[in-house]
């Protein structure tokens, strides 16, 4: 028995050591990257395998950390940095998430990157506002997001009576009140702090205009929250939940999107991701359903996407695997493997997009237009900022809330 | 309470070397308690007075993180929502758990199984249970939709409406809690004196008078423990929201705790977070500050005898 039992534990360790020195070897030869990311559904794994596959591709080692959840994941890789053992990579959204971790001196740059690559031209606007400060880079964009969209079922549109597309705010009221005297659930809601949050910067965009948008969202301008154009944009906002159903508190986006692909609900205001429900549903844009950039030809694209940072180390071997895994990131073929898969767009503005569906290839010709793109509310705020105007905005959109009290409160929200 | 028997640690210490090694026994939970606790809380304080957002920072800001919580309607809605929730959890808990226990303490039938289920509640977590209340409180499903079924047409949505949703958390939160003041009230009872009950039927009182005018002042030691139970519980109320409610609908039933969570961890506010935990801190005291001097009391009392 103890025999046995020794034997065993002598080829255990035999194996451990061959192991530890295989490892060893693997290691001193590829750079080895452990990428910490929230890419966990479906589509998204399958999107960030392609990744994995262009560094495997590049002679380097992907260590996949997926943590479910975005706040999950992004407070793991914050403790971890914290507590010295930080990953090669990790996850963030293009915004104001890491700019702390920035001031505190803890994330690498990729200047060499971006220079090469001219980043300052290739990337839009908002995105390298996000990721450049004081003249470094520090974070290597891998998508992008827009946020809001407007899809509509066209079976309900021609039930209602519809012709063609609103073309401004009281277009789409006009609109919902047809879709509504139609009998169909005139917007398709999820009554989420987040998506109260994404309407309201919808109309805010479309109805206030880029300077509103951005003297409100970035100067967080005391004088222009208390304007009357401001106060317009809140009533426009409130005036939409007069068109969802009573059953929309708490309901999840996607189950939103079923209604409008049912043909039970008209419009929804949704970010591009809600695409794929409807691919998923078989359906083809154009023909089942319509996907609109905003209202006006000239109304500003919120953005925002997915970057990778890197944590400062002086280990040359993680250096060597963080420049592979930004070099590989800002390829143009690997953008496109992955937001195929993906549903959202390039980062860099160059990608040929042709292959890609009509909705998708529609945003990244606005996207090429330096006056079209914005960033999202979360580009400009910090997290605390973001989430103080979202419980503001979900407060008025549930309650009786007056809007004069709204904008007070807006006004305070955002004055720190 | 460790505390207070240090203070007398000096004046035993000569006079009584028996005492000794129980008081060597406490040190290693009075140093959790200074270090954990005590440590903590004035680390908490620190930060409160600093402008620390994703990480702890050394730039003291004065109070400005307590100016700008005062300033956030979702705080003061949270502190207002903790006021009704408590009021209605502690009382409701108190009436509830005293009868459970009066009733127990007929001789039923069954004890040893009424008591475990009354008490079962207590021994789950929150996160699963508060999910079955969420959904027997969804309108159109659950109770509503077995009351209707029972030919009842009634209309109970308190769980989506802005006004009720935080009582929908009291009534799942006391049917967790009233098992346990049940059991510490029953072990009160169980310890009176047989001979107050001879003479109370002697004297011809009816049982409901002897509970509410002697028994139950009697049990004034358990009470207080429960009431510092309960006290702790409406501070840290926390799951249950996020199992029933997630704060809404809107920031109808948000509650301090969750504030803090969700700037700790969330939007990256340390700061914030800490001032509302400081906060948070000071009823607690406020609770807990009588309770011991009473203790202290009563002991002082009792050696003096």
């Amino acid at each position: 028995m103890h025999a046995a039992v020794r034997r065993l534990l002598g080829a255990l360790g035999c194996a451990l050591a061959l192991g530890a020195q295989m490892s060893a070897q693997a290691s001193a030869q590829a750079p080895r990257a452990e990428v910490i990311h929230w890419w966990t559904s479906g589509g998204e794994s399958a999107a960030v395998r392609e990744v994995a596959q262009a560094y495997r591709g590049a002679g380097g080692v992907w260590v996949d950390t997926a943590i479910a959840g975005g706040d999950q994941s992004r407070a793991v890789t914050v403790n971890r940095i914290i507590g010295g053992n930080p990953p090669t990579a990790a996850q963030f959204n293009t915004s104001k998430q890491f700019v702390d971790i920035i001031d505190e001196d803890l994330l690498g740059t990729v200047d060499e990157v971006a220079r090469r690559d001219r980043w300052d031209q290739l990337l839009p606007a908002p995105i390298v506002g996000v990721i450049k400060v004081r003249g470094h880079w520090y974070a290597a964009p891998i998508n992008i997001h827009m946020q809001t969209w407007l899809w509509y079922s066209k079976p309900a549109f021609a039930r209602a009576g519809i012709a063609r597309e609103p073309q401004s705010m009281d277009e789409l009221f006009a609109d919902l009140d047809k879709l509504k005297a139609a009998g169909i659930i005139p917007l398709a809601y999820g009554g989420q702090g987040w998506q109260d949050s994404l309407t309201f910067s919808m109309v805010l965009a479309n109805l206030g205009g880029r300077a509103l948008y951005l003297s409100v969202i970035r100067d967080r301008d005391q004088a222009a929250i208390r304007s009357p154009a401001f106060r317009r944009v809140l009533l426009a906002f409130k005036r939409l939940q007069s068109y969802v159903d009573p059953a929309s508190p708490g309901r999840n986006w996607n189950d939103a999107t079923a209604l409008v692909i049912r043909g039970r609900a008209g419009v929804q205001i949704m970010g591009d991701w809600a695409k794929g429900e409807f691919t998923a549903a078989g359906q083809t844009p154009g023909r089942d359903y319509g996907c609109m950039t905003g209202l006006t030809p000239d109304s500003p694209y919120l953005i925002q996407g997915d970057v990778f940072v890197f944590p400062k180390t002086e280990d040359a071997a993680t250096l060597r695997a963080q420049r592979l895994l930004a070099e590989t990131v800002a390829r143009s073929d690997v953008q496109l493997a992955f937001n195929r898969l993906k549903g959202s767009l390039p980062a860099r503005l160059d990608a040929d997009v042709s292959s890609l569906d009509p909705c998708a290839r529609k945003g990244m010709a606005i996207l090429r237009d330096p006056q079209r793109p914005l960033g999202v509310s979360e580009v400009y705020l910090t997290p605390d900022q973001n989430g103080a105007l979202q419980d503001v905005l979900t407060a008025y959109w549930n309650t009786n809330m007056p809007v004069e009290r709204a904008q007070k409160s807006i006004a305070s929200a955002l004055r720190y | 309470m460790p505390f207070a028997r240090l203070r007398f640690l000096p004046r035993f210490f000569p006079r009584i070397p028996p005492r000794i090694s129980p008081q060597m026994a406490l040190l290693p939970m009075a140093l959790v308690a200074i270090v954990g606790y005590l440590g903590a809380a004035l680390w908490t304080l620190r930060i409160s007075l600093t402008s620390s957002r994703t990480f702890p920072s050394g730039h003291f800001i004065g109070l400005a993180q307590y100016q700008r919580l005062f300033d956030n309607e979702r705080w003061l809605l949270s502190l207002h929502n903790l006021a009704v929730y408590g009021l209605l959890f502690v009382a409701a808990t108190l009436v509830l758990g005293c009868l459970l226990a009066v009733f127990i303490d007929q001789q039923v039938m069954g004890e040893g199984l009424l008591r475990t289920i009354f008490l079962y509640p207590y021994a789950m977590s929150f996160i699963a249970t508060g999910v079955v209340w969420q959904w027997l409180l969804t309108p159109g499903d659950g109770i509503e939709a077995a009351l209707r079924a029972l030919g009842w047409n009634v209309h109970f949505d308190w769980i989506v409406s802005q006004d009720m949703a935080i009582h929908c958390v009291v009534i799942a939160t006391v049917w967790q809690a009233a098992g346990l003041v049940m059991a510490l009230v029953l072990a009160g009872l169980r310890g009176v004196d047989p001979e107050i009950w001879k003479a109370a039927r002697l004297d011809g009182i009816p049982a409901w008078r002897v509970y509410l005018q002697i028994v139950l002042p009697m049990l004034w030691p358990s009470f207080a423990t429960v009431l510092l139970l309960l006290a702790t519980a409406v501070a840290k109320l926390f799951d249950a929201v996020v199992a029933m409610t997630q704060g809404g609908p809107g920031i109808a039933s948000e509650v301090p705790a969750k504030f803090i969570m969700d700037h700790l961890f969330l939007r990256s506010n340390v700061g914030l977070a800490s001032a509302g935990a400081v906060v948070l801190l000071l009823p607690v005291l406020a609770l807990l500050a009588p309770y011991a001097y009473a203790r202290s009391y009563a002991q002082r009392h009792r050696e003096a005898a």
